[in-house]
């Protein structure tokens, strides 16, 4: 029973009645991550202006942690300057790599749901692969390229 | 003498520590202690670098390591333990036959049969042999249940193939095919036949001479003996004048800076130091298998998959991949679960204490030739129990539910 805590409501939920899985209109940027060993796929889409993430969506399938952890995501980033969001996305990352303090885990609302990756390898880059989009819109903008969690965290 | 199922897991010291069902057998089987005690023996006992030494000691592990070959020959009713090749695993046996036996008769403008079932291991081997030749592959489909048509293959055939590698059982859908006339067929255009035996070895009765293959590649892992011993079983004739795959110790007669004669069959396909060790196991393994009787495992993985295809078929919501009837099985059930990922059920299952596997198997083409992503596959073997069955079945009923559908 290692992994109960990983299919809890507030995932299930997330993955059957996404609230940010549709496409956006007139994006500012759009970049996809793909997960090519397990076939997650999500496009993520933002609205960014003068450093504030305005609105967000994804299109995409996959499993349900990756479809998930990705509204989950948007649903905290959405109405945040991209420098908090950045720092959501680090908050995230110690979360799964298990070294995250219980403050630090409130900040992340919903998405702290997922804690319990940490004890999965094989799901981390299914959870990680909507942030690592989000991340690599932030950080690279326009000239950001597809991302894969492939030989991402183990 | 029958033994209950109680008395064969007391056989398994990982059925005493776990309740887990564990149903992921065609990735890899569990060992009985038999199997695990013979290693033990070896290499307590008997263990020194086989051929190589002029003391009893490394005498004795030769005698041991060749004492599983013969044991292996019987096993496979080979003509003669020299058609017994040990390898890592049946991977590294297909790519030593893809390679050898490619190198020997393959020129540009020749043609291989494979099939879009295959495991990537019977796979790729023979892509790679063909670009190194300028030769061709060319793809039989299954029918609906998985097996291969002989009709098929004729259509195929030409007389410029020259080799035709099948899979023996699939490891997706379990089903089998009449091999022994598919390897007819081939012969007729002069072909060499290659049979994948790593899921039809350890689950029914294996005979070369009467199947009448050139070459049989598996893995002792699948069927009870230690990870890391294989087998490549190929026809004296063909052994004879194939090149080595790999070079190195104890694979020759001479060696001078400009020339090698390479040594006698086996011997010139195992280079470097044996697994003397796995070899002892996998023995160990078929005189498990043996003492069970080869039958008596055939009648109660039968038993099993027909409980497992009859429970699973009542599911609602639950695709399962091949044949439409328990027989195609062979104790091996590949499956969808409508609007759940793979991943996600096989990790549903896990909570509930079911060891399943997802993913496409080591066969992306046949998923790509089905239309589907990937899958989820539990399969059985003749130590698990009714019980376990009813486990499964529960486990695949819970998943919808569990991921928040009300039916």
């Amino acid at each position: 029973m290692q992994n109960r805590t990983f299919y809890n409501e507030i995932l299930t939920e997330h993955n059957m009645h996404p609230i940010h899985k549709s496409p956006l209109i007139e994006p500012t940027a759009s970049l996809r991550g793909v997960n090519p060993s397990c076939g997650d796929d999500v496009t993520l889409q933002l609205k960014i202006r003068d450093g504030v993430i305005e609105d967000g969506a994804f299109i995409g399938d996959g499993c349900a942690i990756s479809q998930a952890s990705a509204d989950m995501m948007l649903e905290l980033v959405i109405g945040r300057s991209v420098e908090e969001a950045l720092s959501l996305k680090d908050t995230f990352m110690k979360m799964i790599k298990g070294k995250v303090t219980e403050e630090e885990l409130d900040l992340l609302e919903e998405a702290s749901s997922l804690q319990d990756i940490s004890h999965m390898p094989a799901r981390v880059k299914c959870a990680v692969l909507g942030w690592r989009t989000l991340a690599e819109i932030l950080e690279k903008g326009e000239e950001g390229e597809e991302v894969t969690t492939e030989d991402g965290l183990r | 003498m029958i033994r209950t199922i109680e008395e064969i897991r007391q056989d398994f010291p990982f059925f005493s520590g776990t309740d887990l069902a564990y149903l992921d057998n065609s990735a890899t089987s569990q060992r009985p202690r038999a199997v695990i005690e013979a290693v033990e023996a070896y290499y307590y006992h008997k263990n020194a670098n086989p051929f190589r030494g002029l003391y009893d000691l490394s005498v004795e592990a030769t005698e041991a390591y060749e004492a599983a070959r013969e044991r292996v020959a019987g096993f496979i009713n080979a003509k003669d333990s020299s058609e017994v090749i040990f390898t890592r695993n049946a991977s590294e046996s297909l790519n030593l036959v893809a390679y050898s036996l490619g190198s020997l008769v393959l020129t540009p403008g020749d043609e291989m049969i494979c099939s879009v079932v295959e495991h990537h291991s019977n796979l790729l081997p023979w892509q790679h042999a063909a670009k190194r030749a300028g030769a061709t592959v060319k793809y039989m489909t299954p029918e609906a249940d998985g097996s291969f048509a002989v009709e098929k293959l004729q259509e195929l055939l030409t007389e410029k193939t020259k080799i035709v590698a099948l899979t023996a059982m699939s490891n997706v859908f379990g089903q089998t095919s009449d091999i022994r006339a598919l390897a007819a067929e081939a012969h007729k255009v002069g072909a060499y036949f290659v049979a994948d035996g790593a899921q039809s070895v350890p689950h029914g009765k294996t005979d070369v001479q009467a199947l009448d293959v050139d070459f049989l590649a598996f893995s002792g892992h699948k069927m009870l003996a230690p990870m890391g011993i294989g087998v490549l079983y190929g026809k004296e004739k063909l052994l004879d004048r194939m090149p080595p795959f790999l070079t190195g110790g104890e694979m020759i007669e001479t060696v001078s800076l400009d020339a090698v004669t390479y040594a006698e069959l086996p011997h010139k396909f195992e280079a470097g130091t044996v697994n003397a060790g796995g070899a002892v196991g996998l023995a160990a393994a078929i005189d498990y298998i043996e003492a069970i009787g080869i039958d008596e495992i055939v009648a109660r993985e039968a038993e099993l998959s027909r409980m497992a295809y009859h429970l699973i078929k009542e599911i609602p919501h639950i695709e399962l991949l091949g044949a439409e009837n328990p027989e195609g099985h062979h104790g091996i059930f590949t499956f969808r679960v409508e609007g759940v990922h793979p991943h996600d059920v096989a990790a549903i299952m896990a909570e509930q204490g079911v060891a399943v596997r997802a993913g496409h198997h080591c066969a992306e083409p046949l998923h790509q030739y089905l239309q589907i992503p990937s899958t989820t596959r539990a399969s059985l073997m003749f130590y698990n129990t009714e019980e376990e069955i009813e486990k499964l079945a529960a486990a695949m009923r819970n998943i919808r539910p569990f991921m928040g559908y009300k039916d």
